[in-house]
């Protein structure tokens, strides 16, 4: 029964249900974890890389995390091959925007072209939708830091911490029990937040190290990075994996608990 | 034949422009307003072939109110003369390019400052404490050159701006009626009277 609106993205199921864009959104939640935290100064990304064999040769860029522009970082989860048409499609959007107005692109407007994207498989053409999630951490002058979740529908919405792929709904409850929230004072552009980038990048490591299913956290099957500010204009830094060993080393602590 | 120039000081930027429409010897109007408020806190003024001048403005003013309406943000006065630059750019390798040149003035509210752009209908574009186009330039830069600082206040700009109408009446063939004169400061766009400067 269910085969008859199945086969076509475009068509609603009696239930009023889009098989396909659900489908879609499942074969996210199997996918390796992206965690995002925003903070005061900055904004910290994470991503799980799934163990396949140990045979496979580590590639030598990252996989799941991708700078877009000079002001924006996303973190995929989904199918590697759908995300990367939808980076490039986004790089494009941000040079174009560039060329235009000779400013780098605001983070939500970047936000909304890919997510009209994605929404556009949802409703034209009989074709399967991008099986893809983001978290995108961008900077623009105007609202500062912002971390911004988007899933196959071409839903998108803006977070102070997030969590994407398998045990999504786990880390997302960590964060919400572990996240520091600003008082609610000072400036209304910027995110109201009392969290620091070290408190970011050690909460990264708490919800990692109880999320994923693994003996110890490595570089081998970590990706990390961060967007702060450097003399008033966004830095993206994405670690080697050196780095993220000295990362998970400084959090131990944190890591610890877990174990006993 | 259009007089068109501006002085910006650091929160303020004065347009000016005159209110003639000619066609060839012909005086056609005497109360043409030769400036467009792109954003509120964005104005351009423009000069050359008439009809061209103002299908390009509305064209660019259209546009730069829909960025608004659609990012519930407005473009910045660089962005906006990026924007513009880049359209008339675009434009010079059509078949019929606009032959327009322009003065983007704005204040950025953001940064708090108020900037000059200056753009010819070949599509150069340069950031300007003051600026003339057309013969305007002639009579016009040495006054400006001379009583320009970057620290003038609104009511010394006005008197700059007096100074270079007194040249354009002393040695200008073509003598202006009357003058649009307009500010854009952190209040948005508001019009001068002539009677008050």
């Amino acid at each position: 029964m269910a085969r008859r609106y199945d086969s076509r993205t475009t068509i609603f199921s009696p239930e009023g249900r889009l098989y396909q864009v659900e489908y879609a959104m499942e074969a996210i939640s199997h996918a390796g974890t992206v965690i995002g935290i925003l903070s005061k100064d900055g904004i910290v990304l994470a991503a799980e890389r799934q163990a396949t064999s140990s045979l496979l040769e580590q590639s030598i860029g990252s996989e799941k995390i991708y700078e877009m522009n000079d002001n924006v970082v996303a973190g995929v989860a989904g199918l590697t091959a759908d995300a990367n048409i939808l980076i490039n499609q986004s790089r494009l959007i941000a040079q174009r925007y560039l060329l235009r107005y000779d400013s780098p692109i605001p983070v939500e407007q970047l936000v909304r072209r890919l997510c009209d994207l994605k929404q556009g498989y949802t409703q034209f053409g009989g074709l399967r939708p991008f099986g893809v999630s983001f978290l995108c951490a961008g900077w623009d002058p105007t609202f500062g830091f912002q971390l911004y979740q988007s899933d196959p529908a071409g839903n998108y919405s803006s977070w102070k911490a997030a969590c994407i792929g398998e045990n999504s709904a786990n880390s997302q409850s960590i964060l919400k029990q572990e996240y520091k929230d600003g008082s609610g004072d000072g400036d209304s552009s910027a995110a109201n937040t009392d969290m620091t980038m070290e408190d970011a990048l050690k909460l990264t490591c708490l919800v990692l190290s109880k999320t994923i299913d693994t003996a110890k956290l490595t570089s081998e099957k970590l990706e990390f990075s961060t967007l702060t500010l450097r003399g008033g204009k966004p830095h993206i830094h994405i670690y080697t994996s050196s780095e993220i060993d000295q990362v998970l080393q400084e959090h131990a602590t944190a890591i610890k608990p877990t174990d006993e | 034949m259009d007089a068109q120039f501006a002085v910006a000081g650091k929160d303020f930027a004065i347009s000016v422009t005159d209110k003639t429409a000619a066609s060839s010897i012909v005086k056609m109007k005497h109360n043409e307003d030769k400036t467009y408020e792109l954003t509120p806190h964005t104005l351009m003024s423009v000069s050359g072939e008439p009809g061209d001048t103002s299908n390009f403005s509305e064209y660019i003013q259209g546009n730069v109110r829909l960025y608004g309406v659609r990012n519930l943000q407005e473009l910045t006065p660089s962005e906006t003369a990026s924007f513009v630059r880049g359209e008339l750019a675009t434009a010079l390798r059509s078949r019929r390019p606009y032959q327009v040149n322009m003065l983007v003035l704005g204040y950025d509210a953001k940064a708090g400052d108020a900037s000059i752009y200056w753009i010819d209908y070949l599509a150069a574009m340069a950031k300007v404490p003051y600026a003339a186009h057309g013969y305007c330039g002639y009579f016009l830069y040495s006054v400006l050159d001379r009583e320009y600082r970057p620290d003038i206040t609104l009511e010394q700009g006005m008197d700059i701006i007096k100074k270079c109408m007194v040249a354009l009446k002393t040695r200008f063939l073509i003598q202006y009626s009357d003058y649009t004169i307009k500010v854009v400061d952190s209040a948005g766009v508001r019009v001068v009277s002539m009677d008050d400067i």
